[in-house]
């Protein structure tokens, strides 16, 4: 007979039917009588009025059947609070039981009554239970302790409960402590106290000899919690990881991937130049591997972990590209993400066979994950520039197809390529002119008319494709307005004679009949900007784009950082942080990588000038072309035009002209220099509308970067102009600039990213510091090469040597001797660059002579090959024309 | 891992009480919504409540829980569900669920606490939770020690008259190759399977010709098989194979999988598939497929059953075949070969003629591959052996291993022009 009888009772006065039932005098019919009550529970009838009568029948000795009446329990309890205590005796009486299944039976009973008021009644019985003599009850008991503390955890905490937990961390039984560990974990998710488990050494040492003898479960318990352990040092790391590493042959896939996670974050303390971190990574690869194998959740989990660390470590599966080959019957989650995956891994090596692959997987019948697979062979023209070629022909042959949406994805990865590789493959627009007509989605059409606007003028017949969007442009989306708008003034300023009528066109329809404000506004901006200055509209207009980068869709890195500390979590699986999906999580810290100790934080100077220092960061090493060019043509004569304290105009100047430059981009002057506290305040002048502004960033041949957030707090209005001065520091990110002196800001607002540049006065570079020893100089200055030197004259300068001297030591370059050599001064000079480059040099005088001779050597610091002498004459031409007012 | 709700509507076990019992309702409807979109994903969001679900037959085992879970140990324990519940009741399904719904609660409480899994192996359950639960027996109002022992998978007082293990060599044989002809991955996945009847708590050591063992110790490696990775049964002692290679364990009783192996070394496909498929657009479809025994001529593959797709609405087939018989399968858009002895080194054909209709649907159709399953016994492909199985048990007793090899297909594709 079956238990499927009790789901069959009859609905009329079925209750009162079984209330009779449950106060039967017969054992056996009482019995019966629950089974059916928690039939009708099962099926969702509502049975709480029948509380009093379960709660009677508690008191037996039929297992069976108290497991029963606690399951009823645990249903209703809260919704009958005052009759729960009616079961509080025979809790505390079961407690005492002699048969341990009844004891954790009780306890674990008694945790799942979520009864505030019953709680405080059951700290005696559990007290008795954490210490009871039998494993299995105190297993059970550790668990209650985290099912307590959520339902009332100061009274957990004052009844000194979690200290029992930690003693059970000692417990001579694996399963408890494997349990308290989880118990211990679950409370401190929601404790202020992060450190609730005391890791020490000597707790670890106990975890880990748990480790090897409890259950599955308890394996996966204990090395989740050891990944939240900062070892001291990497010994102490690697013996962990040493001890946490056989985990990787358990046949249970969650036990590996926490091993992993343990692993991952503890290989960030360990030294990449030793046997043993290489070691490791070899290990991590075939079980990451073997995880494929599995059920496709458990793939699911394994690949969307394996995006992550491939992020991180790219080395650790670089080998295993086929692994990630799609199979017919994978489940489609599954084939997105090895999808994804075999693009972070295509390489030079590896990209003949991704692409047959992804050729393949576009000629299958799922629409998402054949659109993936044509996005994916452009990322991989993209990424690996040596098969762009290709790719472009991969491409071209499913054009061919004709298959709709096949097309369409195509023609947007084809846009993409050539913002990359820019007039490269322009021979196959022809082709894509073909499909224009089957284009239907809305980024499809953006796509075909940008590049018909960028290439333009080798499009025979570009304002007749361009013209046939415009029929319908109030029905397109705003993308394509917005793109059909800047493609027909590209024309426009591409082949201005054929298409006025056009652009006329286009500008109307933008900025007269349309509604939507960035389509107006980009609208009246062209417009502008084409009825002011045609000249300067077309330098803006058709100006060179940067290219776009390779990998766009990379996790950003503290936040991959952060998720690979959670490892087999939902939040690895999500690829967001656990605050974004758990509620409640905000006070929560987050998850970090160990930082190996020991390791220099730059972050805290402000400058580092040591030579040290400059050797640690990348040298600048500005390339000879476009910079000679530059310079050879540069009057070297009577300097004018110098941004100085005086001539902070010159930005400002500009600006308040009201020209086209400041409508399109906001000017900025570097004015004032504080060579003492070795920092550089910046004076912005924004003409702009710039709304609320994000972000700020600078880039520069020095490392210049502000130190504090771009102080403006109001919106600026059309043609408003701020002064902010901006604590500056040099220890940014270091990038080459041509010239070298050269400043790239970024401002960043809920609009867009602008970009501009300006010259910085290569003097606030100088540090105090940069006059060099007399003895070292002469053994420097001979030890410079000829090849390393460079001559030239500086004309017009009506200065003697002295004041020369002291306007030069004004700006910190320094006179080391003076000499008088048959009536000529010779000044010998050094200065020292905030990244611990010196430059020597040797200025020759000649009384009444307007022009000087300058002789400048190498630094002592550098790699003299590296740095050419022509790039210091610049350094030091700035110098001198900045100095000379 | 808040609350664990199994099998929907038809039970449920609330574990935490921090996800509302109501909120599987919406599982369902967004379920079905993501299968209509084609974005299926094992793990639905809705609010702060996110479902991790498995399917077994026509049940939906989910999870649910608004916090950040061990998703892996989750999509495990709900394997692991089904696992235990089939050894129980056979088949998992909703008939069985239904009938035992007294001993599933019974074994829900066992199974988890609080979200955290306890003890889940069934052999160990079953001497405590039995589904003659109407008679109070003595045996289940005990816990056995097992539940908390070190070794939690093998009861002790085991007894057999006669001591003897049986040990399966199962290798499956992963391929996928491409339209052209080429190999784009292939691999073994090895498992070797336990059938204990042992008395006692012995304790085995099992010697295999593992290459990284016969490196440690200085043996010829000639005869060795590198094994890229291996998962072991909860009972190996890991830390004992990392550092000498030694395979030791107390086995639990009766069947187990004691452990799995993979080996990336590229393998020939032991049968080989050659096929051209022509269609004739409104008229036909020709079908010729070629199979060939790539393996020793003293082996024979047996159940050869090779699987070649034909397009949907394709109609009036007929077949030739040099050896077997060739059957279509309409529901699957399949003709099945089947070959019941296929001997190494031979070639087979089949030819196949269908008709297809003059107005053709123009939908795309997908493009399955050939699959093929076969069986050939007494051989590993990898050449793995069972060295040794040494059976120490205190009381002294004699005992006997048997060896069984095994090969057979795993996922084995052939990729089609057509």
């Amino acid at each position: 007979m079956t238990d499927s009888k009790y789901f069959t009772t009859n609905k009329k006065g079925e209750i009162f039917e079984l209330k009779a039932e449950l106060n039967n005098e017969k054992k056996e019919k009482r019995k019966e009588a629950v089974k059916k009550v928690i039939a009708a529970m099962t099926v969702g009838k509502d049975v709480s009025s029948l509380f009093p009568d379960v709660v009677n029948c508690m008191q037996t000795d039929n297992l069976e059947l108290k497991k029963l009446v606690y399951l009823y329990l645990m249903n209703y309890a809260k919704s009958q609070p005052d009759m729960a205590i009616m079961a509080v005796n025979s809790f505390v009486k079961d407690c005492e039981d002699p048969n341990p299944l009844i004891r954790a039976l009780a306890v674990r009973t008694m945790g799942c009554i979520r009864v505030d008021k019953i709680t405080e009644y059951l700290c005696e019985p559990l007290r008795k239970c954490l210490k009871d003599e039998d494993p299995y009850v105190r297993k059970t008991a550790a668990v209650c302790v985290a099912k307590l503390h959520d339902i009332n955890a100061q009274m957990v905490e004052d009844q000194g409960f979690l200290d029992s937990l930690r003693d059970l961390i000692a417990d001579s039984n694996p399963m408890v402590v494997a349990n308290a560990v989880a118990a211990l974990s679950e409370i401190s998710e929601s404790h202020p106290n992060s450190n609730l488990l005391d890791l020490n050494p000597q707790n670890i040492n106990k975890l880990l000899t748990a480790l090897n003898e409890c259950t599955e479960w308890g394996q996966i318990f204990i090395l989740d919690c050891l990944s939240n352990y900062n070892p001291k040092d990497e010994r102490e790391a690697q013996s962990i990881c040493e001890r946490v590493t056989p985990r990787l042959s358990h046949a249970n896939s969650a036990v590996v991937l926490s091993a992993v996670k343990v692993l991952m974050k503890f290989l960030e303390l360990l030294p990449k130049d030793s046997d043993y971190y290489g070691t490791l990574l070899k290990k991590l690869s075939p079980p990451l591997v073997t995880l494929l194998s599995g059920e496709p959740e458990v793939q699911y989990v394994a690949l969307r972990n394996i995006n992550l660390i491939v992020q991180k470590r790219p080395e650790i599966l670089k080998q295993e590209i086929k692994v990630f080959f799609v199979k017919y019957n994978d489940p489609i989650y599954v084939k997105l993400e090895k999808l994804d995956i075999m693009i972070r891994l295509a390489s030079q090596a590896n990209i003949a066979q991704v692409l047959a692959e992804l050729k393949e997987y576009a000629t299958e019948v799922d629409v998402d994950f054949v659109r993936k697979a044509v996005r994916a062979i452009g990322r991989c023209a993209i990424k690996v520039e040596q098969s762009a070629e290709r790719c472009v022909s991969t491409l071209l042959d499913l054009i061919q197809t004709k298959v709709n949406y096949v097309v369409q994805e195509a023609i947007v990865v084809i846009r993409d390529i050539f913002r990359k590789y820019p007039n490269k493959y322009e021979s196959i627009i022809a082709t894509l002119c073909e499909n224009l007509d089957s284009l239907d989605e809305p980024d499809a059409r953006a796509a075909m008319i940008w590049i018909v606007g960028e290439y333009a003028e080798r499009i025979d017949n570009a304002d007749e494709l361009l013209e046939s969007f415009l029929e319908g442009f109030h029905d397109e989306s705003t993308q394509v307005q917005l793109t059909l708008l800047t493609a027909i003034v590209k024309l426009f300023l591409k082949k201005p004679s054929e298409t006025q009528e056009l652009v006329q066109q286009v500008l109307s329809l933008a900025t007269q009949d349309s509604d939507n404000p960035d389509l107006r506004d980009r609208g009246y901006i062209y417009w502008r900007l084409l009825s002011t200055d045609p000249v300067t509209a077309k330098e803006v207009v058709l100006s060179e784009k940067p290219l776009i980068s390779e990998e766009t869709d990379l996790i950003e890195p503290t936040l991959l950082d952060e998720l690979i500390c959670h490892i087999g979590s939902l939040a690895s699986v999500y690829h967001k942080p656990p605050n974004a999906f758990v509620e409640g999580s905000h006070g929560i810290h987050r998850k970090h990588l160990p930082i190996q100790h020991g390791s220099i934080d730059t972050g805290e100077s402000p400058v580092s000038t040591g030579p040290t220092a400059a050797l640690d960061q990348p040298q600048v090493i500005p390339s000879q072309g476009d910079l000679l060019g530059d310079l050879l043509n540069l009057d070297l004569g009577p300097p004018v035009n110098v941004p100085q304290v005086s001539s902070m105009q010159m930005g400002a100047v500009d600006l308040l002209g009201g020209g086209l430059d400041s409508l399109v981009s906001p000017k900025p002057c570097i004015f004032s220099v504080s060579q003492i506290l070795k920092k550089v305040f910046v004076r912005v002048f924004w003409s702009q509308v710039l709304l609320r502004l994000h972000c700020f960033v600078f880039l520069c041949s020095f490392g210049v970067i502000p130190t504090t957030p771009l102080p403006i707090h109001t919106p600026l209005m059309p043609n408003q102009s701020i002064d902010i001065s901006l604590p500056l520091s040099t220890i940014g990110p270091v990038m080459k600039m041509d010239p070298l002196n050269n400043l790239q800001v970024a401002v960043k607002n809920i609009i867009d990213v602008f970009y501009f540049s300006c010259l910085i006065p290569l003097n606030i570079f100088f540090v105090e510091d940069g006059k060099m020893e007399r003895q070292v100089f002469l053994v420097t200055w001979k030890d410079i090469p000829n090849e390393n030197e460079l001559q030239y004259q500086i004309k017009e300068c009506h200065l003697n040597a002295d004041t020369v001297s002291g306007k030069l030591q004004n700006n910190n370059i320094f006179t080391i001797a003076k000499r008088n050599v048959e009536g000529q001064d010779m000044l010998y000079q050094s200065l020292k660059l905030t990244n611990g480059i010196w430059i020597l040099a040797e200025l020759r005088i000649q009384p009444g002579n307007p022009n000087y001779t300058l002789k400048i050597g190498a630094s002592l610091f550098l790699s003299l090959q590296a740095y050419r002498p022509i790039d210091r004459s610049s350094v030091y031409k700035v110098v001198l024309e900045g100095c000379q007012t | 891992d808040a609350a664990k709700r199994i099998l929907g509507v038809l039970i449920c076990r609330n574990y935490k009480g921090d996800v509302d019992m109501a909120e599987i309702d919406h599982f369902l409807p967004l379920l079905l919504q993501q299968e209509e979109e084609g974005l299926l994903s094992p793990a639905i969001t809705r609010g702060n409540v996110h479902f991790l679900w498995i399917k077994h037959s026509n049940l939906y085992l989910v999870a649910t829980t608004n916090k950040n879970s061990n998703a892996a140990l989750v999509y495990a324990f709900l394997y692991k569900l089904v696992e235990v519940f089939t050894e129980y009741f056979k088949e998992l399904e909703e008939e069985s669920i239904q009938d035992n719904f007294v001993v599933v609660y019974e074994l829900l409480d066992e199974l988890m606490d609080f979200g955290f899994p306890q003890t889940t192996d069934s052999k160990i359950l079953q001497e405590y939770i039995t589904q003659e639960g109407n008679k109070l027996e003595v045996a289940k109002s005990k816990v056995p020690t097992t539940v908390t022992n070190a070794v939690s998978w093998r009861s002790e007082g085991i007894k057999y008259k006669k001591n003897e293990v049986f040990i399966d060599v199962i290798e499956s044989i992963n391929v996928l190759v491409n339209a052209n002809g080429s190999v784009m991955s292939s691999d073994i996945v090895g498992s070797i399977k336990l059938k204990t009847m042992l008395s006692g708590m012995p304790e085995l050591r099992l010697g295999l010709n593992d290459r990284v063992l016969f490196t440690l110790t200085g043996r010829d490696k000639g005869k060795s098989v590198a094994m890229e990775d291996v998962k072991f049964h909860q009972c190996v002692r890991l830390s004992r194979f990392e550092n000498d290679r030694t395979i030791s364990f107390i086995p639990p009783d009766g069947e187990s999988e004691l452990m799995s192996y993979r080996i990336n070394t590229h393998v020939k496909p032991l049968i080989w598939i050659e096929s051209v498929i022509e269609r004739f657009s409104h008229s036909r479809v020709e079908i010729m497929v070629k199979a060939k025994g790539q393996f020793k001529k003293q082996s024979v593959a047996n159940n050869v059953e090779i699987k070649v797709p034909v397009p949907s609405d394709a109609d009036s087939p007929k077949f030739k075949t040099s050896t077997g018989h060739a059957k279509y399968v309409p529901e699957k858009n399949l003709v099945v070969w089947t070959i019941k002895s296929f001997p190494g080194g031979k070639e087979f054909l089949m030819r196949a003629h269908f008709g297809l209709p003059s107005v053709e649907n123009d939908e795309k159709e997908a493009k399955p591959p050939i699959t093929v399953k076969f069986e050939i016994p007494y051989f590993t492909v990898s050449g793995i052996q069972v060295r040794y199985m040494k059976i120490i048990e205190k009381s002294g007793y004699q005992a006997l291993p048997w060896v069984r090899y095994i090969t057979q297909s795993g996922d084995y594709q052939l990729r089609t022009n057509s």
